[in-house]
């Protein structure tokens, strides 16, 4: 399968967006940015509801290119708007198949039946007025509608942002589900980054129309030249399998290549590979091992990188076997008295874990 | 049939402004929608000398409009020479000149409550639909046109009931034929005229009933569906 590749251009009130990238055909892609950075812009351009000098091709198919203009209504994507966007002259059941019914049945490879059992619909399916059900029933409709068209791609605009928290958490599983269930791209865009270490595979960062990153996502959040690393939720994610239960303390070992982590009790059956955030600003960093810590979690690592971050702070990134990364948000003090370096082999104390799935 | 104390000619002049009514109801939402919908999507500049144009009915007096379209479609006029060329003869003073003088008078009273509609809806809705690979036409007819129905009841309304009242631009174009371009308001002119307020009075009751029926029932309709709409 190819790899989904974008180019755009387009001037925008105060920038322009000229943003370019590549995206696996698997997986959540995330275009995150902060707020005006052109993100979803260029999501609609992807989608074809802004026509603008660009290049995009779709599992190696033209969508659009100098000659080739494939209209939005041609695109076999799903859309999921900010704001659910229901059709308010139809019930939860004829929106959820406005779509359905468009596409050849030889097309519809998605079943309504498999969308109600995906997005827990079921008790809302037979509902007549959409305007009655809650912001994230809305959200949950509009997304099985658009999955019901099959799509090739999945497009998605910030589709929590318009809820409440409490909908956020209802929704979110369902999210992670479909991530798992999914065989079809996803693009994301958001401006939380618990969003993003939540869901995405691939990180693409925006910055005033431009892609100042684009890569796996567990590397590119551990890189110290990009803005994540130094927002007060920086953190690296680590994706372990479930190893161990200990019953008497209700906790669960979390294994990965390189070491372990301590978390509390996970539901989940052995092997079961399961996502973890660690946000620098719970990890610490010790010279040799530490005696007599109430901290479970402490990983032997190697600091690759240093780098000051205003007058008092440093942030560390460190490999922790061949392929997982921590970042550590420590004092310059401290840097000085231990006398940290790249190269060295240091312990890693993680203070706090979250689990994401 | 009941006693109505009418004279034949006045039922007539009912039945004609009825059908005079419906058919310019009919053709004014054939012309408005597209006409509305332009007007609410184009970018064009021309767009507001558009705009103006279909409001000038709203402030030119009757008599003005009647008197251009008299002359237009009078023999020596250009749309008389070619429905004259076309074997149709001159259109004032019939029953079809009546429908084209109304059709222009009432186009403001059709056009803006459909373009409203459709201006309210935003663009959404019609992305939406894109997304879920409704075409063009498909998105106009299955999320534009429902999502726009209290627009289309206003004009709807609004168009028959301003037809049916109207006054200035029959008595130019159409004169007082009775059972051909006679219709009530004109009736209720000559009965005046002549001392007969008798049925003059049936007649203007009559209206003023019809029209505060009409009115009524626009106004619930309307604040029903504002209720089923948020």
């Amino acid at each position: 399968m190819s790899w989904i590749r974008v180019h755009f251009k387009m001037q925008l009130d105060s920038f322009e967006l000229d943003a370019a990238f590549s995206a696996p055909p698997v997986g959540v892609t995330a275009l995150f940015g902060p707020s005006g950075s052109g993100k979803t812009t260029l999501l609609r351009c992807i989608a074809g509801l802004e026509r603008t000098t660009g290049w995009l091709r779709v599992n190696g198919e033209p969508w659009q290119d100098e000659k080739i203009f494939m209209p939005v209504h041609r695109r076999p994507l799903g859309y999921v708007f900010q704001e659910a966007s229901l059709f308010p002259h139809l019930s939860v059941r004829a929106n959820l198949e406005y779509g359905y019914k468009r596409i050849a049945p030889s097309e519809r490879k998605v079943k309504p039946e498999q969308v109600v059992e995906w997005l827990g619909l079921g008790r809302l399916i037979e509902r007549k007025d959409p305007a009655q059900l809650s912001g994230g029933e809305r959200q949950r409709v509009a997304i099985g509608r658009a999955l019901l068209t099959s799509p090739r791609i999945l497009l998605m605009d910030e589709p929590l942002s318009a809820l409440d928290t409490g909908s956020k958490q209802e929704i979110l599983p369902y999210l992670e589900r479909l991530h798992r269930e999914l065989q079809i791209p996803v693009f994301y865009v958001s401006h939380a980054l618990d969003e993003v270490a939540r869901l995405a595979d691939h990180l693409v960062l925006l910055d005033k129309g431009k892609v100042i990153a684009s890569g796996a996502l567990q590397e590119t959040l551990a890189r110290l030249d990009l803005p994540t690393a130094h927002f007060d939720d920086a953190g690296t994610v680590i994706e372990a399998a479930v190893a161990q239960h200990d019953e008497k303390y209700h906790l669960s070992k979390l294994d990965f290549p390189g070491g372990h982590l301590w978390v509390g009790k996970v539901e989940q059956p052995f092997g079961t590979v399961v996502r973890a955030r660690v946000l620098a600003r719970d990890v610490s960093i010790a010279t040799q091992a530490p005696q007599g810590s109430s901290i479970n979690n402490i990983l032997n690592a190697r600091i690759e990188e240093l780098i000051d971050e205003g007058p008092d702070k440093v942030v560390v990134r460190m490999k922790i076997g061949e392929t997982h990364r921590l970042l550590a948000r420590i004092t310059r003090r401290s840097r000085d008295h231990l006398g940290l370096a790249v190269g060295m082999y240091v312990c890693a104390q993680v203070k706090s874990v979250a689990l994401m799935s | 049939m009941i006693e109505s104390g009418l004279a034949p000619s006045d039922l007539q002049a009912i039945w004609l402004t009825l059908k005079l009514a419906s058919v310019t109801t009919f053709l004014l939402l054939l012309i408005a929608t597209p006409l509305a919908w332009w007007l609410a999507h184009s970018r064009r500049w021309y767009k507001g000398i558009v705009s103006a144009l279909v409001a000038l009915p709203l402030v030119l007096p009757p008599t003005v409009l009647g008197f251009y379209l008299l002359l237009l479609m009078g023999p020596q006029g250009a749309v008389g020479e070619l429905t004259k060329a076309l074997n149709l003869g001159t259109l004032p003073f019939t029953f079809a000149g009546l429908v084209v003088g109304s059709v222009l008078f009432s186009l403001p009273f059709a056009v803006q409550p459909i373009q409203n509609a459709f201006e309210s809806l935003g663009k959404r809705p019609l992305e939406v639909a894109a997304t879920l690979r409704a075409n063009a036409w498909d998105r106009f007819v299955s999320v534009a046109l429902p999502l726009a129905r209290p627009g289309f009841l206003t004009a709807t309304i609004l168009a028959f009931a301003h037809t049916v009242g109207e006054f200035g631009v029959v008595l130019m174009l159409g004169g007082n034929i009775d059972g051909e371009t006679r219709v009530l308001s004109v009736a209720i002119y000559s009965h005046v005229e002549a001392m007969e307020y008798a049925p003059a009075h049936l007649l203007a009751g009559g209206m003023v009933l019809f029209s505060f029926v009409v009115l009524l029932g626009l106004y619930l309709a309307s604040g029903k569906s504002w209720q089923v709409r948020k």
